[in-house]
């Protein structure tokens, strides 16, 4: 065995390309399908562990599916905003408690999140270094956040110039890292948390800017009316909170019409989840409330089917492949007869030459094999990134 | 002795047939084989190998009848006493030169491979002229070299007989003369049979034994 395994190595070795190509194509064919089943399966597992942690998500009548993508993942899907009356009026209900979910906005390419310190507590979110959030301009970094744009506690990060609802003038605004918080391996370590106060200054509605009561520049004041002072476009609006200015930031209009984006609502039992979800279900609220749990299954579901039909490509193309690799074996034991015959000329038996050529199908089988299980070691690395960059 | 009494061998579906009524093959002897092209000369090597059963007659050596032995004793037959020259060489592409010479002890149980067997292929490899060429591949040899390297393989197992099968057909002349010479000097010092089919003329007076097989045929065949 030893001598036929030698020769058998002997000849792969030689015809190094080849070998190279069909080991190649039968990784390619093992590995696939077990990879995207690990990734699917990973995937399954986060997605899950996400949805059924958060009972109940309400939002504005529309897709459940984008309502649950954005409150728990924070994509950029466009919700209509409910308001934080409705925030209030569900609290009236004493059901439990409602957290607050405002988003939409981003600072290099993260998501800010605009919630309560509440989010922090239900997430059970802890820090890596600094202090949460407290006053306005502050906020705290999801542990990737923090490692890719290497930043620390006292560090400022400025939001992207962009506005949710297109409000024109809409002044970027430079927020304090008070902390980092620790890894949860869920998009909460890729996205910035904020009070909601500080994405409404962000969104427009809440601004800081020179007191013009104090000002002699007649320029600055477009019209005073009974005290009501309108200023022009000169007056220095202020794009960062800081102790000395903190005073002169203001919202208009009243707190109870501001927008969320969606409400996280952590009933106190099941009973009160099961009371609330009927008052839904019959028309009593008219917003929409949705079990992640459901949606996120829904969405699975999908993938699992669209997943049977990668299955059934790859055994079509499993099956192609091992017809293709007979078929170069048999032309190869054609092409080598004069080898053959050669080899039971000087003495070899028929078993012995059928027992090196079975070997040099094995040790590629082999190869392949073990390349393919090594991809899978591998990729098993790097499936946490992949599904944090690209699934979720 | 190597003896041939009342041979008769045809190949299934083909007209050709071979007949020898009576062939005597001296051991320790050079033999060439000589006739034109399909008068059975290969013919007769595949069969005093063992590798072709005749229909008819006995081919014996040393008392040990050939034809009689099973696939698995003229297998083993081979192995112990035949070393085989062919006109392509037939060396294997993907091993070099070392393994070659080395390949009979590889796919062989029978022969067992003791700590000899390198300093024995460094020996005959010095001995054809080759020792350089140890750890080449067959392709980066010439035609004259890969013959020294067949005859190595050959020679290895230290055979009593040696079949060669127009070992000089692809060689120049000056190769043809060194590796006839070769194979009489290594026959002659190491007492082994030497039967060769051979077109070169000019090579014949070299051999003890010349057997023409378009004169042997017609001799053979039965009077109408």
């Amino acid at each position: 065995m030893k001598n036929s395994f030698f020769l058998a190595f002997q000849y792969i070795w030689f015809h190094k390309v080849r070998s190279l190509i069909l080991v190649a194509s039968i990784t390619v064919i093992v590995f696939i399908p077990n990879g995207l089943e690990k990734l699917i399966t990973e995937s399954e597992t986060r997605m899950m562990d996400r949805a059924t942690s958060t009972p109940l998500i309400i939002g504005e009548k529309g897709s459940s599916t984008d309502l649950v993508i954005n409150s728990l993942y924070f994509q950029d899907e466009k919700l209509e905003p409910l308001s934080m009356h409705q925030v209030d009026e569900l609290n009236d209900l004493d059901f439990g408690y409602c957290i607050p979910v405002l988003t939409g906005f981003n600072a290099r390419n993260y998501p800010i999140v605009g919630t309560t310190l509440d989010y922090i507590r239900f997430r059970n979110m802890t820090l890596k270094e600094g202090r949460m959030m407290a006053s306005l301009g502050d906020c705290v970094l999801g542990s990737q956040v923090a490692e890719e744009l290497g930043l620390k506690s006292g560090d400022f990060i400025i939001s992207s110039p962009e506005s949710f609802f297109d409000f024109a003038g809409v002044y970027p605004l430079k927020m304090k890292i008070t902390g980092i918080l620790n890894a949860t391996n869920s998009p909460d370590d890729h996205a910035i948390f904020t009070d909601i106060k500080n994405t409404w200054i962000i969104m427009g509605i809440g601004h800081g800017h020179q007191d013009l009561a104090d000002e002699t520049d007649p320029t600055l004041v477009m019209d005073n009316k009974d005290g009501v002072v309108t200023a022009t476009a000169k007056v220095f609006m202020y794009n960062e909170i800081t102790d000395e200015n903190k005073d002169s930031f203001h919202f208009h209009g009243e707190q109870q019409d501001f927008p969320v984006s969606s409400i996280l609502f952590v009933p106190k039992d099941e009973k009160s989840l099961t009371i609330l979800r009927g008052r839904f279900e019959s028309g009593e609220i008219t917003d929409q409330a949705v079990v992640p749990q459901l949606v996120v299954r829904n969405l699975l579901n999908s993938i699992f089917r669209i997943k049977q039909i990668f299955d059934g490509v790859f055994i079509a193309v499993g099956f192609a492949t091992l017809l293709i690799f007979i078929l170069i074996m048999t032309l190869t034991i054609r092409l080598r007869k004069d080898e053959i015959n050669t080899l039971e000329i000087i003495g070899s038996s028929q078993f012995k030459v059928i027992e090196i050529l079975s070997l040099e199908v094995s040790l590629l089988f082999v190869f392949s094999l073990l390349l393919a299980l090594l991809l899978y070691l591998f990729s098993g690395i790097y499936v946490n990134t992949f599904i944090e960059k690209f699934i979720i | 002795m190597l003896k041939i009494t009342e041979l008769y061998f045809e190949y299934p579906r083909s007209d050709f047939h071979l007949r020898i009524n009576h062939l005597i093959f001296k051991m320790g002897s050079t033999h060439a084989l000589i006739g034109p092209s399909g008068s059975g000369k290969t013919t007769l090597l595949n069969l005093i190998a063992g590798i072709s059963i005749p229909q008819a007659g006995t081919i014996e050596y040393r008392n040990t009848v050939i034809s009689k032995l099973s696939e698995t004793e003229r297998r083993a037959f081979r192995i112990s006493k035949i070393g085989f020259v062919f006109q392509d060489f037939k060396l294997i592409n993907y091993l070099t030169v070392q393994e070659n010479i080395r390949l009979p002890f590889r796919i062989n149980a029978r022969l067992k491979a003791d700590h000899n067997i390198l300093d024995r292929i460094e020996v005959l490899s010095q001995y054809t002229g080759i020792s350089k060429y140890l750890k080449k591949y067959p392709n980066a040899l010439s035609q004259g070299e890969r013959q020294r390297v067949a005859i190595c393989r050959a020679l290895v197992t230290q055979p009593e007989l040696i079949l060669a099968d127009e070992p000089t057909g692809n060689l120049d002349p000056k190769n043809k003369k060194k590796i006839l010479e070769l194979l009489f000097t290594y026959c002659r010092e190491e007492g082994t049979t030497l039967i060769t089919v051979t077109h070169d003329h000019e090579l014949l007076p070299e051999f003890d034994q010349v057997i023409d097989f378009s004169k042997l045929l017609i001799e053979n065949e039965p009077k109408q």
